[in-house]
């Protein structure tokens, strides 16, 4: 059984109990354990079922490349599923069940699939529900659904805050092992600006558990002195529970910062992602040991060497009571010497190596540890755990020689450097046939903005082992970082390390070497995913040769682990299969984030009311408290109508449009862009920016522009008011303000840079109210002494007033066909004028109108909307606006793209009123069908709906539509077909339905 | 008559930092050669400093100048006084090419005062904002979450920021978001 | 995600700062165009892998536009400069012989 010793633990602290609970039950931790270690220390081996087959599942390693302790953690909304227990540090009250099993994690209904495993290959799922067609909605897919995933997706929303971090550095380290600060400390001291990130709670790496002496003195006390120097080092930041995430292009790097999962009660948020910029990166990530592949390897018990030394040494918890080793290397023996000194059992050590270790197993042989070289194991007994193993030879095929009882077995089948923060943004890997291992080729690091190598791996993450290899390696990194940032190097030597030497370890893949189908079909790669090696040997043979497909079609490394511990092995297997060397087989592709960070995280701050900004006028808070239904334009959110107590919305649209038209009304109209453009060449300027001519209006008078891009198609319009000589007011669309800023800083910027013309978007500057209807003039006379009348003020002139003792610009444009005013005043004061004229506005029963009414009431005049009349494929011609389109200049934006064939076009569709014979509402988009059908079998069509609304003003449906030839077939009835069956029949009339001759505007 | 309203009307928030919406502040854009006496002469009568170095504001309580681009400054006048200095801008300038417009109303400003002012903005700009980087005298333009915002530190533990009107809740939001108690990062405080 | 220096401000920021606007140096063909020069101007653009000249926008930031010499397989960049100009200078140019020998973009090399 797992247990807690008596001593030992150089990381907990025996003195505090912890209580937690797995699967409901109550168990109690020491402070400092991980959920992994304090499991164990209750004698919890088995930990959940795996993903395809339902096999039981134990802990196997100690830190982020665990694939099969996950866990459904947190209640709540403080639920998440998928969590690693060897990476959850134990706090007080923590909860958390096992995944992937039904009812229970001793007994699943789902382990029968392991009885069909032979049935269940790789590719298993693309061969079997690919027919009969009809299967996959009804039958596969729900099916599939309901198996698929391994944690449960949270239910309520999550309780925790998250934010974003942006840093700056000289020379970020990745890894806080003793590579990562002897690298940080080598680069501080040459003057460097230095940030340090450590994936976990405690700093110095595996090179506390694993010993060796610095300088002499024991490595923790290196790591201690290191630690504390680098702490008063105000040039350097130590961050730890913050993992480098991801290494993207010019030196950008996202750390990971686990704030309080440890400790959830505290306040602040819970993680925080750090957006990193750092002139160089040293990756001092360390290595991560390989699995051996033999069948069993997956029963729970069978544990990587090094987790279980470091559950000894720094836990205190003994995995089993006799650990049986079987290795390809000398590190392995390490964990025999640890748990042998601690009063442990190890009955063998089982070296696949035919000449054996080196001075390691002779400290092993000395401590009186039988050592079989050349040897294997042939199967595992037990099922949820370990009861015991079959010895046999490496070399033969299986035959058993001998059975020994163990309840652990621990396996190293050598070390792989992490090289994902190398790889992830185009460090190339070297294989190195010494330790069969894909190491970083230092030549060709992935480059930045000035196209030097900005990342240097150092330690074992740079394929370097031996202690003091590792130092001087890292320090020669730390320099070389500092160097590069624009520093120059200390004079500081690297410190001395010593450990055991160890003699070479021999490439095993597959154990033993000769083993048949049956036992690599229970010789696990990946665990999380539950792909064997027999799968990959048949993706090979099936011809998924490429190293990506194979891993597509067997789900190797697809996991949530991402096979930090199964590639290396899986590639092999595969090369061995294809009968080429493993280089030539090459890697997956290694990608961001290292390991899962929150979705959370990523969003930060942005969510709820942060999600996205909305962009209000100051008249909002009247709007809202008014019934507003609001509707986005751009980022603004503008009030479609006012509902009132017990209104629906259309009921709201029609008293609007119907207090509008027989009285007054106010419109917000403040979000409509407003830009300035001035200078002496500001006419020429506005006549190459809209279609029509600009330099000739007047001071104090209106025109209405369109605006086309280089392409010819229509992209906004508005009124242009010329303020003086030199300067225009141009009002955009409200969704098109600072589009077409840039649209004009684009072509001074680029095109006529020495035109003398200055442009400002002054869009928020004002508050703009409409006041429209018959009776705005009367309003407005409440409010001011100055002359307003239709002489001293016309239809599209615009004069300088006093309102309520506020000075205010009034533009005489309408949008509806009324009697308009268009007052503009500085924001602040617009509020206050709302108010005003709501009140100067009651003896007329003056109403508020929303976007909604708006759209009608120019629809009824026929006036165009940007956006629904066009789609970026619409010309000014197609709307029948030559008259705004100058014939009298030589160029304008668009004018050549509208001379081109497709643009004359005479059968392009034109702008027409439609009107249904039955005085119906068309839907919106609807298109006439013309006869006969086109070359796919469709219906051929001869025109769309561009607007289509009821007019409360006519009391019945009206529309605008693009007809072929539609101007010239004026009372030609064509059809709509409906889509749920039926037809429309809507006549070709004139688009503008209400006051042809304008007489209501122009009073 | 009616009285001008600030943006969020001095809302403030007590959190690592004060985060404070600041009153009606008079400013005008000035577009032109900033290199020419003439505009030399008329920024300084208008708020007693001279055309900043890029990248350089010098702002004096409500009074002062910021530099935006190549051809922009922001000034920075009394609210009450708006009108007449633009006028005084205008008169100054003639015959120069140039813009000169008031945009005190379309700008919201907030306040930020504290040992962690620097990592409020950190939080939200992807902008160093360690002291050997920023710091007084110097100001930038950026990105403030998802708006656009330009920020100067009056001392070594205040930042002012200026963004568009429109957005002012949402910055005050993303501000109090990032001033949460137990959010102080102690990376740059 | 890059990082780039805005000629126009000096501001070396990420490229959330900045909106990238296609192609640099492009000539304008108005009315009196052949269709064909048109038709290139509006429709056919550099697509290189490798050095490219592009247009950038420092849109967060002084609003003004520049131009940048970029690899767009390796996404080095050899130099920013003004957008009010009609050909690379010869210093951009140079910077990029110094990393690719023999490249050619339009009529530059």
């Amino acid at each position: 059984m797992s247990t807690r010793l008596a001593t030992g633990g150089r990381l907990i602290d025996r003195t505090k109990s912890v209580s937690f609970s797995f699967n409901g039950k109550r168990h109690e931790g020491r402070a400092g354990d991980t959920l992994a270690s304090a499991l164990l220390a209750n004698n919890q081996m088995m930990v959940g079922r795996s993903f395809k087959y339902h096999r039981p599942r134990g802990i196997v390693a100690s830190g982020v490349e665990e694939p099969n302790a996950l866990f459904n953690m947190g209640e709540g909304a403080g639920f998440e599923p998928n969590q690693r227990a060897t990476t959850t540090e134990l706090f007080d009250g923590l909860t958390c069940k096992s995944q992937n099993h039904w009812p229970n994690l001793e007994f699943d209904i789902g382990a029968v699939n392991k009885y069909l495993g032979r049935f269940l290959p790789a590719g298993f799922y693309y061969k079997m529900f690919m027919y009969p067609r009809a299967f996959w909605k009804h039958v596969y897919e729900p099916f599939i659904r309901q198996s698929a995933g391994l944690g449960k997706a949270p239910r309520d929303r999550d309780q925790d805050k998250y934010e974003h971090f942006y840093a700056f550095s000289d020379v970020l380290v990745i890894g806080g092992g003793v590579a990562g600060l002897q690298a940080a400390k080598a680069a501080a001291e040459s003057g460097a600006k230095v940030m340090v990130l450590e994936q976990t709670a405690d700093w110095g790496g595996r090179a506390c558990v694993d010993g060796g002496t610095v300088d002499g003195a024991p490595v923790d006390k290196f790591v201690q002195k290191t630690l504390s120097e680098l702490q008063e080092n105000p040039n350097v930041t130590l961050r730890s529970r913050m993992m480098g995430a991801g290494v993207y292009d010019h030196g950008y790097a996202l750390g990971y910062e686990r704030l309080t999962d440890h400790q959830p009660d505290a306040p602040g948020p819970r993680h925080r992602l750090w957006r990193i910029r750092a002139k160089q990166i040293v990756t001092a990530t360390g290595a991560i040991e390989r699995p051996l592949s033999f069948a069993g390897n997956d029963v729970p018990g069978v544990m990587l060497a090094s987790a279980i030394r470091d559950y000894a040494v720094n836990f205190g918890v003994s995995v089993g009571d006799r650990t049986a080793i079987v290795t390809n290397n000398d590190d392995a023996y390490r964990t025999a010497i640890t748990l042998k000194n601690m009063g442990l059992d190890v009955p063998v050590i089982l070296d696949a190596r035919a000449t054996g270790g080196g001075a390691l197993a002779d400290e092993a042989r000395a401590l009186g540890i039988r050592i079989e070289n050349g040897k294997a194991i042939a199967k595992v007994k037990g099922t949820r755990r370990v009861e015991g193993i079959s010895i046999c030879t490496q070399a033969g095929e299986g035959a058993v020689l001998e059975d020994i009882k163990c309840d652990v077995v621990a396996m190293s089948g050598g070390w792989s450097p992490v090289v994902h923060l190398w790889s992830h943004c185009g460090g190339k890997l070297l294989w190195d046939d010494t330790h069969a291992m894909f190491r970083p080729d230092v030549h060709k690091a992935p480059t930045g903005a000035a196209g030097e190598g900005f990342v240097i791996p150092a330690g074992t993450a740079n394929g370097v082992f031996e202690l003091g290899e590792v130092l001087s390696d890292a320090d020669a990194a730390g320099k070389a970082a500092a160097t590069a940032a624009g520093h120059s190097a200390s004079k500081q030597t690297a410190p001395s390390g010593t450990t055991t030497k160890e003699a070479p370890l021999a490439p095993i893949w597959l154990m033993p070497q000769g083993a048949g189908p049956k036992l690599r079909m229970k010789s696990w790669l990946d665990y999380q995913n539950d792909v064997k090696v027999s799968d990959v040997q048949l993706a090979a043979r099936e011809g998924y040769a490429s190293v990506e497909h194979a891993k597509r079609y067997t789900t190797l490394g697809m996991a949530t682990d991402q096979g930090k511990i199964s590639n290396i092995n899986g590639l092999a297997i595969l090369s061995d299969a294809l009968n080429q060397p493993i280089p030539q087989t090459g890697t997956t592709t290694f990608r961001p984030p290292y390991t899962p960070i929150s979705l959370a995280s990523i969003a930060g701050e942005a969510r709820g009311e942060l999600f996205q900004p909305l962009r209000k006028t100051v008249i909002h808070d009247w709007h809202e408290e008014n019934g507003a239904f609001f509707e986005p334009v751009g980022a603004w959110r503008r009030p479609y109508c006012y509902q009132q107590d017990g209104e629906t919305v259309d009921a709201a649209v029609t008293r609007e449009i119907n207090g509008t038209r027989n009285s007054v009304a106010l419109l917000d109209a403040s979000t409509l862009g407003k830009i300035i453009a001035k200078g002496p060449d500001a006419g020429k300027f506005l006549d190459m920016m809209y279609t029509n001519m600009m330099s000739n209006l007047k001071p104090g008078k209106c025109r209405y522009g369109l605006m086309c891009g280089e392409n010819g198609f229509l992209q906004d319009d508005g009124v242009v008011a010329r303020l003086d000589d030199d300067t225009f007011l141009c009002h955009t669309t409200t969704g098109g303000a600072e589009n077409i800023h840039g649209h004009m800083e684009d072509w001074l910027q680029c095109e006529w840079w020495n035109w003398k013309v200055y442009t400002a978007n002054v869009t928020e500057q004002y508050a703009q109210i409409a006041v429209v209807g018959p009776n705005a003039r009367k309003v407005l006379e409440k409010l001011t002494t100055d002359d307003i009348s239709a002489e001293a003020l016309p239809f599209m002139g615009f004069g300088d007033i006093t309102l309520d003792g506020v000075s205010a610009r009034v533009y005489r444009i309408s949008f509806s066909g009324e009697l308009s005013y268009e007052i503009a005043v500085p924001a602040s004061y617009g509020r206050a004028l709302w108010d005003r004229l709501l009140e100067a506005g009651a003896e007329f029963d003056i109403t508020t109108y929303g976007t909604e009414g708006l759209h009608v009431m120019r629809a009824e005049k026929g006036f165009i909307m940007i956006g629904d009349e066009t789609d970026g494929t619409v010309i000014p011609q197609d709307l029948m606006m030559h008259w705004a389109i100058s014939k009298k200049k030589e160029d304008f934006l668009g004018k050549r793209a509208q001379s081109r064939s497709h643009m004359t076009d005479p059968n392009r569709w034109k702008l027409v009123g439609l009107e249904t014979l039955d005085g119906s509402v068309l839907p919106n988009g609807a298109y006439a069908v013309a006869d006969g059908e086109n070359a796919n079998g469709q219906r051929n069509v001869q025109g769309r709906v561009t607007s289509t609304y009821y007019s409360p003003t006519l009391e019945r449906g009206i529309a605008m539509g693009l007809v072929l030839h539609g101007p010239d077939r004026m009372g030609e009835v064509i059809d709509f077909p409906k889509v749920d069956g039926g037809v429309i029949q809507a006549k070709i009339v004139d688009q503008v339905f209400f006051d042809k001759d304008g007489e209501k505007q122009n009073v | 008559m009616s009285e001008p309203v600030a943006p969020l009307n001095g809302a403030k928030y007590e959190g690592f930092v004060t985060v404070q919406a600041m009153g009606l502040q008079g400013m005008i854009t000035l577009r032109g050669d900033l290199s020419s006496t003439k505009v030399g002469k008329a920024v300084k009568a208008a708020t007693g400093q001279p055309v900043p170095a890029q990248r350089k504001a010098a702002v004096d309580g409500d009074t002062g100048v910021a530099w935006m681009s190549p051809d922009e400054l922001l000034l920075f006048v009394p609210y009450a006084e708006i009108d007449a200095r633009l006028d005084a801008l205008h008169k100054a300038l003639t015959g120069e090419h140039f813009l000169a417009v008031n945009v005190s109303d379309a700008r919201a400003m907030f306040h930020l005062e504290g040992n962690g002012a620097r990592e409020v903005i950190a939080k939200l700009c992807p902008v160093d904002m360690s002291p050997d980087a920023f710091g007084p005298s110097d100001f930038r333009r950026s990105r403030m979450a998802q708006i656009p915002a330009a920020f100067w530190m009056p001392t070594d533990v205040s930042v002012q920021i200026v963004c568009f009107r429109s957005v002012a809740e949402y910055a005050f939001n993303l501000l109090k978001d990032a001033a949460e108690p137990g959010g102080q990062v102690g990376y740059l405080a | 995600m890059l990082i780039l220096t805005c000629p126009c401000c000096d501001v070396t920021g990420e490229e959330t700062e900045f909106v990238a606007g296609g192609e640099a140096h492009l000539k304008r063909f108005g009315p009196g165009s052949t269709d064909d020069d048109f038709h290139d101007y509006l429709f056919m653009k550099e697509n290189p892998k490798g050095v490219h000249l592009e247009r950038w926008r420092h849109a967060n930031g002084c609003g003004k536009w520049f131009l940048a010499a970029r690899d767009t397989m390796t996404m080095e960049v050899y130099g920013t400069y003004s957008a009010q100009t009609y050909e690379p200078p010869k210093a951009i140019k140079d910077a990029i012989s110094t990393k690719r020998p023999g490249w050619r973009w339009r009529e530059f090399s």
